[in-house]
């Protein structure tokens, strides 16, 4: 049999990933959808990964590039996950 | 790093992405749940960092400084940002993530052989594949980019929140779309530096276009919608870097917007497509001012006081205009001094009040109001026959009875908060202006309707005095 392509495999991945999205944001509380939406935010951001990647091609161009995308992913992850945090650490429960 | 280590590694960190958002399911698993996606991402981080192929001094150095600059950044508007705010911050974040894919993309395009994305054998040709991949990333970050600066200026009421209708609009729109379609197409065919910058110009343009026409209200749509962008461009990037953290987050990230834009839409009974489309609400008041405006009844404070105070049960409604006036805290007083009296208070929010998917929640939280008396609209609906008072705060539409009786209202069949079963409504309102989607709302003429006419901050204000001084 011959090999699979990359890309047949990403595919296989992404459907799949896209079906646990959807099962487990349906289980999320309709109270915490700002922080979904703020943690969600943050996690997108490891697009940061291919920003890494270019800057550590030995290319000028692509560093420049990854160097603009990884002030603007580390804008973020930082910001998105210590918001995320501040408005967890506000849900309490009674008494 | 062997890159079936890291393979391995990144895998972990998407598991704890999906951990993360699994936590989201109750306040109280959720910290544990943010704990799981700060260490993926710091994984998928350091793996990167021990993948590099040629990394120089400089780079290191340089890479340092943008954690920094760009962590920092991110650390300081965390901290300061006010709660009523989020939406406006949301959407900045959004922007940031699409224009970073298109970095991303660029980078990737400047330097195919870092990326692995050469045809085998040769030096400067791109694989197809991955420029369609590279390409639609791109496309999709820099609507998601410009598309959610738009957004952020509407919320930040930098904009007005009113729709801009261009003439031709749509004809406008589906011309660029076409573009872009070919651009695609050209750059797969040649590789072509022209057709990869135009791609991305065009992009920009129609990321403005299709957010302009959409009104402040349907707001909560839009930032839902570019949150799924956001995740898609992220997908696209992870394809071209044959990275599958990056291609299960941006899928998790993308069906969790649909997933709230969905909810939302729903919450309004419109069409994801007539969200989209635009112009809701746009000749709003006209339709008001024609119409013949019912006599209302308006109170003062210290009605509402002495009827929430001989209660047994008061159901609040929060709505926009809450946020508008910062008068979460004075509702947290008001729900303080009701308590202390022994009257069961509640509070019911309707999916889409506020700007964003759980706006009220946080704000109630922020101002230390207990998540465990903040209910959904399904699961209070059915209390609002027994409720004594119900004191709607800042919302309007989303109380309106007209939507289950009216089969003329633009909004008839829109589920609301059954808030005119309750034996007393007390309704605080600026003054008699409808409310967004231009409808009267056929509350404000109810029997058991008062209105509290005033800002909402400094009505609540005066029925907490109100109460005190009153006194039993």
């Amino acid at each position: 049999m011959e090999l699979i392509d990359h890309s047949v495999f990403n595919l296989i991945i992404f459907v799949l990933a896209i079906f646990v999205g959807y099962y487990v944001v349906w289980s999320v509380t309709p109270a915490l959808h700002t922080p979904l939406m703020a943690v969600t935010n943050a996690i997108s951001s490891v697009i940061i990964v291919g920003a890494l990647v270019a800057m550590g091609s030995g290319s000028t161009i692509a560093l420049v590039f990854g160097f603009i995308a990884v002030v603007l992913a580390a804008v973020n992850i930082f910001g998105g996950f210590a918001v995320t945090h501040r408005m967890l650490a506000m849900f309490k429960k009674r008494g | 790093m062997s890159p079936n280590l890291a393979a391995i590694g990144y895998l972990i960190a998407a598991v704890c992405f999906i951990v993360s958002l699994r936590g989201l399911s109750s306040p109280a698993t959720s910290q544990r749940g943010l704990q799981a996606g700060i260490l993926g991402m710091g994984l998928a981080i350091v793996i990167t960092l021990l993948s590099l192929q040629q990394p120089s001094v400089l780079a290191y150095v340089l890479i340092a400084a943008a954690l920094v600059i760009g962590g920092g950044a991110g650390f300081y508007i965390a901290r300061t940002v006010a709660m009523t705010a989020m939406p406006q911050l949301v959407a900045a974040f959004h922007s940031l993530v699409g224009l970073a894919a298109v970095f991303v993309a660029a980078g990737a395009f400047a330097s195919p052989e870092a990326f692995h994305i050469l045809v085998p054998g040769t030096t400067d040709t791109i694989k197809g594949l991955s420029l369609v991949e590279m390409g639609l990333g791109a496309v999709v970050g820099a609507i998601t980019f410009t598309g959610s600066i738009i957004a952020f200026a509407k919320l930040q009421a930098i904009m007005g929140s009113a729709p801009i209708m261009l003439p031709a609009r749509h004809l406008i729109n589906i011309a660029i779309g076409v573009a872009i379609l070919l651009l695609l197409i050209w750059l797969i065919v040649a590789q072509s530096t022209t057709a990869f910058v135009l791609l991305i110009l065009f992009s920009l343009l129609i990321g403005v276009l299709l957010i302009i026409p959409i009104g402040g209200a349907d707001m909560p749509v839009v930032v839902s919608m570019l949150n799924s962008y956001s995740g898609w461009a992220a997908a696209g990037i992870g394809f071209t870097l044959n990275n599958q953290a990056l291609i299960i987050t941006g899928a998790l990230v993308g069906s969790s917007g649909a997933i709230l834009s969905y909810i939302m839409c729903k919450a309004m009974n419109r069409s994801f497509i007539s969200v989209i489309l635009g112009g809701f609400g746009e000749s709003g008041g006209a339709a008001v001012a024609g119409g013949e405006q019912k006599p209302v009844k308006s109170g003062a404070a210290e009605d509402a006081a002495f009827m929430m105070q001989n209660a047994q049960k008061v159901i609040i409604v929060p709505g926009y205009g809450m946020a508008v006036a910062q008068a979460q805290h004075s509702v947290r007083e008001l729900y303080d001094a009701l308590t202390k009296e022994g009257v069961e208070v509640k509070f019911a929010i309707h999916p889409v009040a506020g700007r964003m998917p759980g706006h009220m929640n946080v704000l109630l939280a922020e101002a230390n109001i207990p998540y465990d008396v903040v209910f959904e609209m399904d699961d209070i609906n059915s209390e609002f026959g027994q409720a004594d008072v119900a004191y709607v705060i800042g919302a309007n539409d989303i109380t309106n009875p007209a939507a289950k009786t009216d089969k003329t209202s633009p909004i008839y069949g829109m589920p609301v908060l059954d808030v005119d079963r309750a034996k007393a409504v007390f309704f605080v309102k600026r003054s008699m202006a409808a409310g967004y989607a231009g409808i009267e709302n056929t509350l404000f003429s109810q029997d058991n309707t008062m209105m509290l006419f005033g800002d909402a901050k400094k009505m609540t204000e005066s029925i907490v005095k109100a109460m005190s001084g009153g006194g039993h």
